[in-house]
């Protein structure tokens, strides 16, 4: 079977995200963009899965600018067989809704024909978490979010799902759509002869129109502002003062 | 505008913290009808129908709602559903699976994880990690909200609202419920425990968190923990804080070996006050903290709990 992964360039975990002076949103002119961690999992799963033989191939996607065909390069280098670039802004500040999204990961799929679609369950940029969902009922699939295991298996996927009071197994049937948890795995480093190799790989851009979908925006980003901050507290001498500070603040 | 309310009924049985909440931040714009689809809902559609702000109940009991499942919850419920303009539900796991779903269904972008809700299409919101929000104005015909249930607190259950059943029948069983493995604890709920007790890496094995959860059993408190304690074993998930696990703004958080990376800060800046221990003075959390004591966990910890 064939798997899609789709893979976000965002903002690097690593790097503080700071509110542009003027309200309008964050500042992403140069500063280190990287491929979205829950992304790089959802690929890293996708890699295993062919290595153990459930899989024959590997399309990964992007949608977003030009520039995505970095992130590309890498889903290339970890193992991804081939790459799909949907430029749909010119603007690196333009965030496409997940909406959007899933509406052009819907053609790609109905498209390329893949089985699984295995999706990072957030964006740590727009934290929508909403992709994986959105995709899954366009295309009336089977939906299993929050994954920290995967077993495929014939006709159905079995998945562990982290839910708020512990874990859930559910089997999915297949076709399905897949949104993957951070303790799923810990992905891979692209190797240097991978790297090079990767250039070589297939990446074909085509655009959203060429999809047939429009790109829409429902939310309107009004402002963006920094949240309300926290000053830095005293440094207590000792215990004795930290155990009075918790007494106080008990049931407070 | 007609208002409605997922409530969270898991197998049975009301997340009613996180329910109340929901309808506090759905109530800001008016009246709410709340939806219980559950296997059972006896208990929950009575908690439900006294809290205050609620006029009706809407009912519906199927086998096919147990567990969740969002399939069978968005495609049996839509009808219902789409009677309203504006529906929540919490920034659970719960809502953040089934939501999005019904957007995908309506053609609807949701509105994730709201901490304000400033008007009838105009929400607060926020992104990266908390490191800014973000004030959006919907133009969707429908607005879904799920309400980051911290942000919000719970309605009194003063009220008396009328209780509707409507007969359905379960639909689309794409995905099957298998099992569950959750965590059984007396201690408080995490998301709503007024103190919470939390360890990270520097706890160093799962047998020295029994430190954290002593200090946290003398104080009436919840556990909780960094991504860095749970991926190493030491903690199950659902303890987890921060951007990926949860959201918590108790009246006091302590945090014992955490280094304050801003993934874990964004799951409890928003307490009220925050403590911090940790034997390394240029940790980050110290910029968060109230009270910081720079000190050996193994050492101080034990002794806070004798003396607290
Ligand atoms: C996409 C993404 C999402 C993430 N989501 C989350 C999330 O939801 N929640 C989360 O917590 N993290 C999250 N993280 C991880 C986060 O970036 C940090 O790696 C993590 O929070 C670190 O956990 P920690 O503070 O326990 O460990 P460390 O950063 O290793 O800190 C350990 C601390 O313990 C102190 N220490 C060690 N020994 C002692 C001792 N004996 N006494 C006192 N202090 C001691 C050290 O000085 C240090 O400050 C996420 C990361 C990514 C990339």
């Amino acid at each position: 079977m064939k798997i899609l992964v789709p893979v976000k360039r965002v903002l690097d975990y690593n790097v503080k995200a700071r509110v542009k002076a003027d309200g309008s949103g964050i500042d992403l002119a140069n500063v280190k963009m990287s491929m979205n961690p829950f992304d790089e999992i959802a690929l890293e799963e996708a890699i295993r899965l062919k290595e153990k033989g459930n899989a024959e191939e590997i399309i990964a996607v992007s949608i977003g600018v030009q520039q995505n065909q970095e992130t590309l390069r890498t889903a290339l280098a970890m193992g991804a067989d081939r790459a799909i670039l949907v430029v749909a802004t010119d603007d690196v500040h333009n965030d496409i809704e997940p909406l959007t999204v899933a509406n052009i990961l819907a053609a790609i799929t109905l498209k390329e024909g893949p089985s699984l679609v295995l999706c990072g369950k957030q964006a740590i940029d727009n934290d929508f978490n909403a992709t994986a969902q959105m995709l899954s009922a366009k295309l009336k699939w089977s939906q299993a979010t929050f994954a920290s295991e995967i077993d495929v298996r014939e006709d159905m996927v079995r998945v562990t799902r982290e839910v708020d009071g512990g874990l859930q197994t559910i089997d999915a049937k297949i076709p399905a759509v897949v949104s993957v948890d951070l303790r799923l795995n810990e992905p891979r480093y692209a190797s240097l002869p991978n790297i090079m190799k990767a250039k070589r790989k297939p990446l074909e851009e085509i655009s959203p129109a060429e999809l047939g979908v429009e790109i829409t925006q429902r939310l309107k980003v009004i402002k963006t502002k920094e949240p309300d901050s926290r000053e830095a507290g005293l440094i207590l001498e000792n215990i004795d003062q930290l155990v009075e500070k918790i007494q106080e603040n008990v049931g407070g | 505008m007609k208002i409605l309310v997922l409530a969270e009924i898991n197998n049975g049985e009301l997340a009613e913290d996180q329910t109340s909440k929901t309808v506090s931040a759905a109530a800001t714009l008016g009246k709410v009808d709340v939806l219980c689809a559950s296997n059972n809902c006896s208990n929950a559609s009575t908690n439900v129908a006294k809290m205050e702000n609620v006029e009706n109940v809407i009912v519906l009991e199927d086998e096919i709602f147990a567990q969740g499942l969002a399939e069978s919850y968005s495609e049996t419920l839509i009808d219902t559903i789409n009677l309203y303009s504006h529906v929540f539900a919490p920034s659970s796991s719960f809502g953040k699976n089934v939501l999005p779903r019904i957007g995908g269904m309506l053609d609807v972008m949701v509105i994730s994880d709201v901490s304000k809700v400033i008007s009838e299409d105009t929400f607060e919101r926020p992104v990266y990690a908390g490191n800014a929000i973000q004030t959006v104005q919907s133009v969707d015909k429908v607005k879904l909200i799920s309400v980051r249930t911290s942000n919000y607190s719970a309605v009194p259950s003063t009220g008396s609202a009328n209780i509707k059943k409507i007969d359905c029948i379960g639909k689309n069983p794409l995905t099957t419920f298998i099992e569950n493995r959750m965590q059984t604890s007396d201690r408080p709920e995490l998301t709503s425990a007024k103190v919470v007790v939390s360890g990270g890496r520097g706890v160093g094995s799962k047998e020295n968190f029994e430190i954290i959860e002593g200090l946290a059993d003398k104080l009436g408190a919840a556990v909780g923990a960094s991504r860095a304690a749970v991926d190493s074993g030491f903690a199950p998930n659902d303890w987890q804080v921060g951007q990926t696990g949860k959201v918590v703004a108790p009246d006091l958080y302590v945090a014992v070996g955490i280094s304050g990376a801003i993934q874990h800060l964004a799951g409890m800046k928003d307490s009220k006050v925050i403590v911090a221990i940790n034997k390394d003075e240029e940790a980050p959390i110290f910029q968060v903290a109230d009270f910081g004591l720079v000190d050996d966990l193994f050492k101080a910890v034990p002794e806070i709990e004798k003396k607290v």
